[in-house]
């Protein structure tokens, strides 16, 4: 009785921590991803203080989240400030999806930004637009965190 | 390259009596035909001649292990181990005792005799029927000495094509894109190399991105995206002279590309405020024709062997499909209503298929299926893999493979692998880096 009260006390012990860590890494891909769009900034570099370069796309998709709108606009109104810089929106589509397609999405991804910025001002002669398909991820892994990352469209200065 | 050029003097020598063996390429072949390369014969000075022109030893055994592996790797024979051959090459290409040949369980069996006449490589190689004892075929040629190799694919492309009844695809060549570095950062460089993975040679030198290089079915012609500049665009190359151009003057990214069976248009996709359209341009008179019109994707287009049908891949009901239409655009109908979704479309050489990449439940497989859809078939599946090529025979499709990375984002490879359209016989296409985008020539002997 004694010693399988022992084994019940440490598997229940077991339980807990299982639970604890599963719980710890959940939470901690949630954190970073609403849906499978990307919403945190381990790989978001700035353009100007409070100006992120790049937006994030769901699996196949290229419209614009409301934090990829919040972002370009702050991208449009840093290049009004700045009407001498010239920029290249990139496309990039992440590994899972046939090279050709990618490509094509990339390209749809990168002009979603580039319309959204001339709505906001932007003349389409200061914007160039660069598919790599899913030739250039930013993140190597092979999961879905690391896919949100590499769906995204990132603005480039040119000058 | 030159080589390619210089035309083989076949002499077909006449045979009285007719083979018996067959092999039977339809089904996938659990017990390969046994058959005995016999290495081939070659006398002393001859010997001598090509140890100086080549640095080859021997020869006459270098050209029968090209036949041996040849034969291995399309799995429908099975090579028996020399050392168990009991008659000598020289006396076994005159008249084999079939009794010896028969006690090693050969089926077949292959002699012959390579010689040095004029500075050229003279080869005869016969074909037996062990259980028969008589000659199925005898063939002689001439060729400069460097065609080595390539007399080796020849005489297995012979033998295929007399014991299955079709025409082989050995003396063929792939062009493929060579991969190193890492994941985030490929350095990709355009590579050729025979189809057995010999004369592996790289056409550039990885400074720009290039991707997906094809085949013209006539000529020595190859055309494939190049990100020359940071404009991906779709060049065309000479393989033989090494000149490369931009095909047409696209206000923006063309991709895509493949010859037309005939090999005088080039059809792909160009993409333009986030639509992409599919194209022709024709190589002679430069006119450029709109194929597509449809505000989703339109790409990866491909021709069926007449030239009358192009299929591609469009995502125009939502997803990735595969959608067939006539040449000059109209007709479009969709052929694809599996579950999952359905890339990379390639009519195959036979035009009764189409291969295809299908993704579905995070898998995804290369398969086939008839030009109206129906009889799909899926022949293998992977973490990844796309892209699959046709042997000119419509017979085997090469594709490339990725490998999963771990938790740390390491182990990346990308390899070239083959399979029987039976679903057998699949294995790695040996390349000396990383490879992906492989695309299968013509059989350059006919």
């Amino acid at each position: 009785m004694k010693l399988s009260k022992i084994l019940k006390n440490g598997f229940l012990i077991v339980v807990a921590c299982l639970a604890l860590s599963a719980c710890a890494t959940s939470k901690k891909s949630t954190g970073q991803m609403q849906g499978d769009v990307y919403t945190g900034t381990d790989t978001v570099e700035y353009l100007a203080s409070g100006v992120p370069d790049r937006v994030f796309f769901a699996t196949n998709e290229s419209v614009l989240t409301t934090a990829s709108r919040e972002t370009l606009r702050k991208q449009a109104a840093w290049l009004r400030k700045n009407s001498k810089i010239t920029i290249v929106l990139e496309g990039h589509a992440d590994e899972r999806g046939t090279r050709e397609y990618n490509l094509a999405l990339g390209e749809r991804r990168a002009n979603a930004a580039k319309d959204y910025l001339m709505t906001y001002g932007i003349s389409s002669d200061r914007i160039s637009v660069l598919s790599y398909g899913k030739e250039r991820p930013v993140d190597s892994g092979s999961n879905p965190l690391a896919w949100s990352k590499n769906r995204r469209s990132v603005t480039v200065k040119a000058n | 390259m030159k080589n390619f050029l210089i035309t083989f003097i076949i002499i077909f020598i006449p045979v009285k009596s007719f083979g018996l063996i067959e092999v039977d390429i339809t089904r996938g072949n659990l017990n390969p035909l046994p058959v005995a390369v016999s290495p081939l014969s070659i006398d002393e000075e001859s010997r001598k001649n090509f140890e100086n022109i080549l640095k080859k030893k021997n020869i006459g055994s270098e050209i029968s292990s090209i036949v041996e592996n040849n034969l291995r790797i399309s799995g429908l024979f099975n090579p028996l181990n020399k050392d168990a051959f009991l008659q000598e090459p020289d006396i076994a290409n005159l008249k084999p005792r079939f009794e010896d040949w028969n006690l090693i369980k050969a089926q077949a069996l292959i002699t012959g005799k390579v010689s040095y006449v004029e500075e050229k490589l003279r080869v005869e190689f016969r074909l037996w029927d062990v259980l028969a004892g008589k000659e199925m075929m005898a063939l002689a040629f001439t060729t400069v000495p460097n065609n080595w190799r390539r007399v080796g694919h020849i005489i297995t492309d012979k033998v295929y094509e007399r014991l299955t009844g079709e025409k082989g695809y050995f003396d063929t060549r792939i062009i493929y894109v060579a991969e190193e570095g890492p994941k985030t950062q490929r350095v990709k460089k355009l590579a050729i190399m025979d189809q057995d993975g010999a004369n592996n040679k790289f056409l550039t030198l990885g400074n720009e991105l290039v991707l997906t290089p094809r085949f013209n079915p006539t000529s020595q012609l190859v055309t494939y995206l190049s990100y020359f500049r940071n404009l991906p665009r779709v060049y065309l190359l000479d393989i033989e002279t090494g000149t490369q151009e931009v095909v047409g003057d696209f206000p923006g990214m063309t991709f895509a590309p493949r010859f037309s069976p005939d090999g005088k248009k080039i059809i792909m996709s160009f993409a333009k405020d986030g639509n992409s359209e599919i194209y022709t341009m024709d190589l002679e008179n430069r006119i450029v024709e709109k194929i597509t019109n449809h505000p989703s994707i339109d790409t990866s287009p491909s021709y069926s062997p007449d030239g009358k049908f192009i299929s591609f891949n469009s995502d125009r009901s939502g997803y990735q499909q595969i959608y067939i239409m006539k040449s000059d655009g109209s007709n479009v109908k969709r052929i694809s209503f599996g579950k999952g979704i359905y890339g990379t479309p390639v009519w195959s050489p036979r035009g009764d298929l189409i291969a295809f990449t299908k993704l579905h439940k995070g898998k995804f497989y290369i398969g086939v299926m008839r030009t109206d859809g129906s009889g799909e078939r899926l022949l293998t599946e992977n973490f990844y893999q796309e892209a699959p090529s046709w042997s000119p025979n419509g017979r085997v499709l090469i594709f490339y493979r990725e490998t999963k990375t771990d938790s740390s984002g390491k182990g990346f490879s990308a390899k070239l692998w083959s399979i029987d359209l039976t679903g057998y016989n699949e294995r790695q296409v040996p390349t000396p880096t990383d490879g992906s985008d492989p695309s299968w020539s013509s059989l350059l002997s006919n």
